[in-house]
Formats: structure tokens, C-alpha cells, sequence
């Protein structure tokens, strides 16, 4: 009697489940093309020389502003340098900065504001109060101001982006070590008599380290654009280097040679959205709710 | 023999004489789930009469809560309802439109959930749930469901309902919040209310209120309902009926009295020997009665009987899967063994092997000495943050002064409801928290106020068990690190070699595989993650162990092994516990002492008997006199006290004696002069000042 009433359950009830393929690409379809996206982009800046058809920095003033071409790929730019070379060249400086700017100021970050967490008192009150005057400013006029101050270059500009950048990751990790420091197996550790720094630096962090894993790959987006746009400012890099922002920056009154702004803009779209999709999965993934058996 | 078992037979379905309100044949939802297909709910056959109560009972995993969601559709993605049928007064459940559905759930059947903080929603009033909740299906006007909102109210037995209904959820407490929840769920007079463990967030006292209304409501409004726990005393005192799950099926059903009086499932058997009772308490019978392994795999069920891997009982036909067959009238049974018509044997028989215990020193003989532990008028106040900047300073006042002394080799439980300071207290013991005020005396040395270094050479001697398997491991360690950690932290091994070998040790202790210490604790069950948090406790050699709610996360036959594994280690290892829990049997089958706490302070102190038999505080009178005991005679005959109200707030605590506000015997001098401890017999203290008078 009840296998004859099986054909009676509502469609709703029994329908198919997705296939398995079907099941993965919705869970890590995107996350899996913004990994590949960055890892293309990683090979691009390890192999610039090899990819490349000219140098970076040949100036050829008879080849001014050409139209894309199989000579020229994607063009030349006022100097009549190759757009494809420098963009291809360009990835190095973006990336590296991008990943370095995020990578030193979560590390910075996450030590602070995991100090002020654990230590609490004080120390906490004036560690966050200074995160409070850093992020009350738009990140990238403070930035702006201290790299003016402290002189064109790479390395200065990387310094200005740090001292804007770690007020973030500290109040990211003072939150998350604030749960922590309250669960039953931090207080094990304290009737284990284990030292602080060793509850903090064993325990404590390795377990908070889950959203700061998503917000550092969200952020070298972020990171990318910021540095593309002090670039664009004429902050960044020092002409001739290649990078991303500043080949935008002088293609941006080139109305009829669209191609000399457009392709590295594309890069950069290209890189932030690959390391949100990466971020967005990694998220997903570290969330317990949504990652099933 | 075989005439009995033809007349059973011709016996249909004898339960459900009356008209059936839920009919539910061969129900099966499986998980869809990237490991493969968990078949959680595997053909489910049962009925429900009008006005009946039926409890489900199982434990966590056996498919009871997937089964009570099923009956309401209420289940998402990776779940579905596979086959079977499901049929309300009569109409296809399964085959219903969502519009009709709609109409069903909340009209037809409600339903009450475990976890009453959560199940209303914090942003809206009372008020307005309830008569959202009315209104939904068109039965009332505004003002007939506010009226309606109001009575029903009252009649959970919310004080000042008028008040009440213009309140916010976060203004009540967990049993208030309950009560709402059945008002809401008894608010358009449906045919079956689902209740799924209602009480197990609760204290015993609270829960004792909220059983008492549900079985008021059934005879009241005439709802059947089912009740789904994983404690027989709760199902005893509620239900008629009862149906037993294990892995996805349900392995006995039949009349309550019978079923636990005489359980014709092993499983049920062992459910029912593997909890301590309040009422039934034999000296010298030390260990509980315990089932080996753990339910199957969900992804790869035995293709037998599910019940045969871990049965005590089996034999050769088991490998065969069993139906659900009849025994008698309304009785029936997954299980080949009971097929002949013979009752399980007792316990005892089953399990001679442990049956021998040795006796433990009794503190009585060694009460002269300085007890290893001495508690003194401790305090522990936490600040609150204040009403904007001038504000008055308040504080929770978690301990309120207790003095505790435990003797070397004595276990000493500690008893009393959420809220009362016990957890707090033991996290002052072991200085986790700082003490406010008073002196904490371990082994002769003041630890109340000792700096970090003058503690650390103590920390050895004295370990701690906390109460969240899952918490209280670090998940991102290995096992075996987690246990050498404070081994060569503290330097007690001299080599990598040796750090593993006592590691190996450890486990071995606990009882689990030495080969698990390269498993991270996640790859481990919640029982198996409770045996190496003890594990860890034991790695420095401690003398004396606080144990936090050890087992209270833990289901019942996980627990009467976490129990038997707490006193084996105390006779090998010669260890002195502080066992703090909520449940007074499993208190009182493991303590030779046990104090009361309520609200920060001790209420009474006594041996075990002595606190059961003669007890002096009413407030324990009360406490014992709420634990649901699996008996359904016991728990009928049984006069049950009823303790009206909650536990006073602990930052404005009652002037005097805490306890006069719920006290039946106050007197005006309660209120002026706090009772303090007294030694009232030998060995019995108690803060009251008319002990024994109610």
C-alpha cells in the first residue's frame, strides 16, 4: 500500500536532486575561475620577458599611437612604446604590490589587534582608538598625503598603503580573538598553565585565522586598485616602470586611441574580480553553514 | 507459544482504536549529501489518535527530530521526503500545494522547538507573533485574537499577561519563552502539536512547570501530541505511548508503563539501565550499564539488524534484518531476540565482568586531616557596563560566598540551575577568573590571590573537564598534540620518544586507540572528544579534577560510559573530583557529597544519601523532587512539588536569605538576616533558618 502511493507525492516532494557536476559548479564554479584568472595572471608576471615581443621602455616615436596590429598587439601608447609589452611587464609591480601591501598589513594587523584582544585594558583602548584616527579618514587621501610626504617611488607609496592598511585587519582580528579567548579550550590552556604568548600564538590565532584568510584575498583587489590609483595620481611608480595604473593615467585624454587606457583597465578588472570570486569561496567554504558532508 | 503468537498477530494496529489525527506509513527522507545518500528517516510507520501522546525517544542522529520536520515538510535542500505517506486527518501531506501547506502547519499542527531563545523572533513584540499567528489563518479579528493572545497567555501561566503580551522576547526568560511558544502553538486549537525536545534547554525545575502544562493542555484542549526527547523521565511523565528510534528506524513501540518496565528492544534496554535514578539508588553498584560502540555510520548502515554490532544479545539470525513484529496487543519489536516472547534479563546478568567494585575510602575515615581543597567566603563579582556615563556601577554577583572544603579522595558534586555560580565557581577554583573576595586553600598553599608563576608548579595538581566536547579542544591540533602540549610544556618527559609514549599512554587510559593521536578532533564523536578532554586532564598527573558538566552535551548511553570511566580513573589513579552537573541522578550515583548551590551561595551540603533520604534546605526538596524519573508508575504515583516561578536575578539578589522569594516557609526574618551554614547533623550543613520544617 505504501509503495502504491508513491506516485501521489507531490512533484516537490521527489524531485530529482542536481547531479554531482551540476552540485560543484554551483558551489566552486566561480571560485574556481577566479582562481585560474590569478594563476594565468601570476604565469603572465613570471614569464614577462619570454611573452613579450619588445622592451618595455623602447621609446619609438614613428610608431606613435597605432591601432592594435599584428605588429603591435594591443597597440602603442604616446611614446610609441608597446601596450601589450608594458602590460604584460606591469603585472609584475601590480601584483607585487597588491599582495605585498595586504600580506605585511594583515600580518602587522592581525599581531596588533590580536595583542589588544588578549591583553585587554590600556593597551586594547589605545590600539583601537588609533585604528579609529586611521580609518576615519578615506583611505586613499591619507595615503595620498603620506606618500606626497614622503617622495615618489614604489617603496614609499608601499609604506603609505601599510600605514593605511593594517587599522583593518587589527579590528578584524581583535573581534575574532575576542570569541576565541572566550572558549572552553583557551581556558584548558590556561589551567595547563601555558604561557600567554603561547596561548595566543598557538591557540588563539591559528583559530581565528579563517575570515582574515577572505578578507586578505578580497582586499588585494582592493590593494591593486588603490595602488593603480596613486598611480594614476602620479604618486606610484617613477616613469618609465610599467604598471597598470599609470597606463591608464596617460591614456585617459586619448578619447580616439581608446586602446592605450582601456587594456590594462580591463587587466585591473580582470584581477580584482578574479581575487573576489577566490575570496567569495573561500568565505563560503570556511563557513560551517554552508559547507555540508 | 506459538498459539500466543497467532492471537498477537491477528491484533491490527490496536493503539490507534480511536480515529487517527496522523497516520504515517513507511516515511523516508534521506540527505542528499556530497559523501552519498544518509538515509535519516527509513521507513517510519506510525499513528497518532485524536487527543493521544506519543513520545519519541532516541538518541541524537536515530532520525526522531528529521522525522517531526518531515511530518511538517519543513525540511531543505540536501533533505527529501523519498517515499512513504503522511496523512493529517485524513488528507496527503506529501502531495500538498504550498497555499495548502501553509494552511496546515500552525493551524493544523504546531509545532515547539528545542531552543526557545532562538524560536521567537527578538525584533517584534509578543503581542504581535501571537496574533500574526492567529490572524495568518483567518480564524480571528485584531481584537478577538489580542483578547484570545491575552488569555492564552494567561493560561501558560505568565503572570500579568496584560503586561506581558507588550513585551519583547529578550524581556522573558527560557521557560517564559517556552510558555509563549505553546501559547502560540495552542493559539488556533490544533488537532497535534510537535513538540521536539521542549525541555531539554531548560533547568528541572522549569521543566517539571512547562511537563505539567503539557499534559494540562492535552487533557484541556484535547491536541494530540507528540513528544520527541532523548530522556525517558520526560517521556514517562508525558506520554501514553512511545516509540523508540535508532538509526533511521523505529526499533519498539508499544505503552509506555511496558515499555520501560519491560523493554523488548536491547536498544531500549540499554537506554533505559544506562541512567542513574533518583529513585532506585543501590550502594555498591558504582558502574552504570553500558552499550559498546557508537550508532552506525549514517553513509554505510549494517544491512542486519542495526542494533547487532553493538547488542549484547545478538545471534546468528541478526544478520538478517528484522521487521517491526508483533508481540502483543499494541507492542511491537525490531528484534529477533524477543521474538520468543521472553523478557530481556536485568543489568546485572548482562554484564558480570564489571560487576565487581572496589569500595573507595570513605571521607568520613580521613576527615581529620586538612582537606585538599578549602573554600572560603569566595566572591566573584562581574562587572556590567553602565547606563550611559553616570550610571550606577552594577555588577552580577556570580558567587555570592561559599565555603566548600573537599577531603582527598572524595568526589563532590555540586548541583543547582543555570545561573547559580557552580561553573563560575569552578573557574575560580582553578583560576581562571580572578576571585572578588575570599581564600581558596589547594593543598595547603592560598591560590585565592597567587600571581601567575606561584600557581603554574600547581596547575600539575589540579586538572579541569569542561563541559563542551566541541569547544574545548583545539580543533586546528592534532590529538597527539594536544596532549603532549603540557607534557613538555612542564618538562615531565625527557625526550620525543617518551612525550609519545605517554601520549600512547593517555589513550590508552580513556579507553581509546593509541594510534588516534595523529586525528585531528573534529574526525571524532562528541563521547570519544569528552575521552581525550579527560585524557588531557590526566597528562600532568593530577591529584584533583573539576569536572564541568562532563557529560551533560552527551546522550545517554555515552554518558553511563563517560561515568564508568570517571570512576575507574579515580580508583587507578587515586584522583579526588569536583563533579558540578545539573542532573541530580547522575550527581548522586557518582558523589559521596554533594552541595547545592543556588544563586551564588550554598544552600546545603550533605552525603549523598543523607541529601536524598533527609534532605534539611526546601529548595532541594524541591530540586529533587522536579528530576523526571523513567517510570511511568513511579512518576504517576508520584506527588511531584510544585515550584512556582524562576531564580531572582543575580544582580539585585533577594535581601536575606536568597532562596524566600520561591520559599513556601518564608518567615519575615528570612528577609533580614541571611541563614548562614550551619552543621545541623553530622556532616550535614545546611543555610535555613528552619531546616527541615517544610
Amino acid at each position: 500500500m505504501s509503495i502504491a502511493s508513491a506516485p501521489a507525492l507531490s512533484a516537490r516532494a521527489v524531485a530529482p536532486v542536481a547531479s554531482k557536476t551540476r552540485r560543484w559548479l554551483r558551489r566552486y564554479g566561480l571560485p574556481a575561475l577566479g582562481a585560474l584568472v590569478i594563476l594565468a595572471w601570476i604565469i603572465v608576471a613570471l614569464s614577462a620577458p619570454a611573452l613579450s615581443p619588445y622592451n618595455p621602455a623602447t621609446v619609438d616615436v614613428t610608431a606613435r599611437l597605432r591601432p592594435p596590429s599584428f605588429l603591435h598587439w594591443l597597440g602603442t601608447d604616446v611614446l610609441g612604446r608597446d601596450v601589450f609589452t608594458r602590460l604584460v611587464h606591469g603585472t609584475r609591480v601590480s601584483l607585487t604590490t597588491g599582495i605585498v601591501v595586504v600580506l605585511v598589513g594583515a600580518i602587522i594587523g592581525t599581531l596588533v589587534g590580536g595583542i589588544a584582544a588578549y591583553v585587554r585594558g590600556r593597551l586594547e583602548e589605545l590600539i583601537m582608538r588609533l585604528t579609529d584616527l586611521v580609518l576615519c579618514f578615506p583611505p586613499i587621501i591619507l595615503a595620498m598625503a603620506i606618500a606626497a610626504a614622503l617622495g615618489i617611488g614604489t617603496t614609499n607609496t608601499i609604506i603609505a598603503m601599510l600605514i593605511v592598511w593594517w587599522p583593518k585587519f587589527a579590528r578584524l582580528a581583535r573581534s575574532l580573538v575576542l570569541v576565541q579567548r572566550s572558549q572552553e579550550y583557551v581556558e584548558a590552556a590556561v589551567v595547563m598553565g601555558l604561557s600567554p604568548t603561547r596561548i595566543l600564538l598557538r591557540h588563539i590565532l591559528p583559530n581565528s585565522i579563517g575570515p582574515l584568510i577572505v578578507l586578505v584575498t578580497l582586499d588585494v583587489g582592493n590593494a591593486i586598485i588603490t595602488f593603480a590609483g596613486l598611480s594614476f595620481l602620479g604618486l606610484g611608480v617613477i616613469p618609465p616602470t610599467p604598471e597598470w595604473g599609470s597606463m591608464v593615467s596617460e591614456g585617459r585624454e586619448l578619447i580616439e586611441q581608446w586602446w592605450v587606457a582601456t587594456f590594462p583597465g580591463a587587466a585591473i578588472l580582470t584581477v580584482v574580480l578574479g581575487f573576489n570570486f577566490l575570496g567569495d569561496g573561500i568565505r563560503d567554504w570556511l563557513d560551517p553553514r554552508s559547507r555540508r558532508r | 507459544m506459538a498459539d500466543t503468537r497467532s492471537r498477537l498477530s491477528s491484533v491490527r494496529t490496536p493503539a490507534t482504536t480511536g480515529t487517527a489525527v496522523l497516520d504515517v506509513r513507511d516515511l523516508r527522507t534521506q540527505f542528499f549529501t556530497d559523501a552519498g545518500i544518509v538515509r535519516a528517516v527509513d521507513g517510519v510507520t506510525f499513528s497518532v489518535a485524536a487527543g493521544e501522546t506519543l513520545g519519541i525517544v532516541g538518541e541524537s542522529g536515530s532520525g526522531k527530530s528529521v522525522t517531526a520536520l518531515s511530518l511538517m515538510r519543513l525540511l531543505d535542500e540536501p533533505a527529501r521526503i523519498v517515499g512513504g505517506e503522511v496523512r493529517f486527518q485524513g488528507r496527503d501531506v506529501l502531495a500538498m500545494n504550498p497555499d495548502e501547506l501553509r494552511a496546515l502547519r500552525g493551524d493544523g499542527v504546531a509545532m515547539v522547538f528545542q531552543d526557545p531563545m532562538t524560536s521567537l523572533n527578538p525584533v517584534l513584540r509578543i503581542a504581535r507573533q501571537l496574533v500574526e499567528t492567529m490572524r495568518a489563518h483567518g480564524r480571528f479579528s485584531d481584537e478577538q485574537a489580542t483578547a484570545r493572545a491575552i488569555s492564552l497567555l494567561g493560561r501558560m501561566g505568565i503572570t500579568a499577561p496584560e503586561r506581558a503580551i507588550n513585551s519583547y522576547p529578550h524581556q522573558f526568560s527560557g521557560g517564559m519563552r517556552q510558555r509563549v511558544m505553546l501559547a502560540m502553538g495552542f493559539s488556533n486549537e490544533p488537532a497535534l502539536l510537535i513538540a521536539d525536545e521542549p525541555t531539554t534547554a531548560l533547568d528541572v525545575t522549569i521543566q517539571a512547570q512547562i511537563l505539567d502544562l503539557i499534559v494540562e493542555l492535552n487533557r484541556d484542549f484535547g491536541a494530540a501530541i507528540i513528544l520527541i526527547s532523548h530522556a525517558l523521565g520526560v517521556i514517562a511523565n508525558v506520554c501514553r505511548r512511545v516509540i523508540v528510534m535508532y538509526a533511521g528506524e523505529v526499533v519498539e513501540e508499544g505503552p509506555t508503563e511496558q515499555v520501560l518496565a519491560d523493554p523488548r528492544h536491547p536498544y531500549t534496554w540499554a537506554l533505559i539501565n544506562a541512567v542513574p535514578r533518583i529513585d532506585r539508588h543501590l550502594p555498591g553498584t558504582r558502574r552504570l550499564t553500558t552499550i559498546e560502540g557508537a550508532p552506525p555510520d549514517p553513509l554505510g548502515i549494517p544491512s542486519g539488524c542495526r542494533f547487532a554490532p553493538r547488542c549484547p544479545f545478538r545471534i546468528a539470525k541478526c544478520d538478517e534484518h528484522p521487521a517491526l513484529l508483533d508481540l502483543a496487543p499494541g507492542r511491537k519489536a525490531r528484534c529477533w531476540v524477543t521474538q520468543s516472547g521472553e523478557p530481556l534479563p536485568p543489568p546485572m546478568a548482562a554484564q558480570t565482568a564489571t560487576a565487581v567494585s572496589t569500595a573507595v575510602p570513605k571521607p568520613s575515615e580521613t576527615a581529620i586531616a586538612e582537606p585538599l581543597l578549602k573554600v572560603r567566603g569566595l566572591v566573584k563579582h562581574f562587572p556590567l557596563p553602565r547606563d550611559g556615563l553616570f550610571g550606577p556601577k552594577k555588577v552580577v554577583r556570580a558567587v555570592g560566598g561559599v565555603d566548600l572544603d573537599v577531603i582527598e579522595g572524595e568526589t563532590v558534586g555540586v548541583v543547582g540551575e543555570s545561573g547559580c555560580g557552580k561553573s563560575t565557581f569552578a573557574r575560580l577554583v582553578v583560576r581562571i577568573h580572578e576571585p572578588t573576595a575570599g581564600s581558596i586553600r589547594f593543598a595547603g598553599q592560598e591560590i585565592a590571590d597567587a600571581s601567575a608563576a606561584v600557581i603554574r608548579p600547581l596547575r600539575r595538581r589540579m586538572q579541569m573537564v569542561f563541559q563542551d566536547p566541541y569547544a574545548s579542544l583545539n580543533p586546528r591540533m592534532t590529538v597527539g598534540d594536544i596532549l603532549s602540549e603540557p607534557i613538555r610544556f612542564h618538562g615531565l618527559t625527557e625526550s620525543a620518544r617518551e612525550t609519545a609514549e605517554r601520549v600512547e599512554e593517555l589513550l590508552a587510559a580513556v579507553g581509546l586507540n593509541p594510534k588516534m593521536a595523529i586525528r585531528y578532533p573534529h574526525e571524532f564523536s562528541g563521547g570519544q572528544r569528552q575521552r581525550i578532554s579527560i585524557a588531557r586532564a590526566l597528562a600532568l598527573k593530577p591529584e584533583f579534577i573539576i569536572a564541568d558538566e562532563p557529560i551533560s552535551s552527551l546522550d545517554v548511553n555515552i554518558q553511563a560510559q563517560i561515568i564508568n570511566l570517571l570512576i575507574d580513573l579515580q580508583e587507578r589513579f587515586r584522583l579526588t573530583y569536583l563533579f558540578i552537573a545539573h542532573d541530580l541522578a547522575v550527581v548522586r550515583h557518582i558523589s559521596d557529597r554533594i552541595a547545592v548551590f543556588y544563586l551564588g551561595k550554598v544552600m546545603e551540603i550533605a552525603p549523598a544519601e543523607d541529601l536524598f533520604k533527609a534532605s534539611l534546605h526546601p529548595y532541594t526538596r524541591y530540586l529533587i523532587s522536579a528530576v523526571p524519573i523513567p517510570d511511568a508508575d513511579a512518576e504517576r504515583s508520584r506527588a511531584r512539588l510544585p515550584l512556582a516561578g524562576e531564580p531572582p536575578s543575580a544582580i539585585d539578589p533577594p535581601s536575606g536569605c536568597c532562596f524566600r522569594t520561591r520559599c513556601p516557609i518564608a518567615k519575615p526574618i528570612c528577609a533580614e538576616v541571611t541563614p548562614p551554614l550551619a552543621m545541623l547533623r553530622s556532616d550535614h550543613l545546611a543555610a535555613c533558618h528552619f531546616p527541615g520544617q517544610f
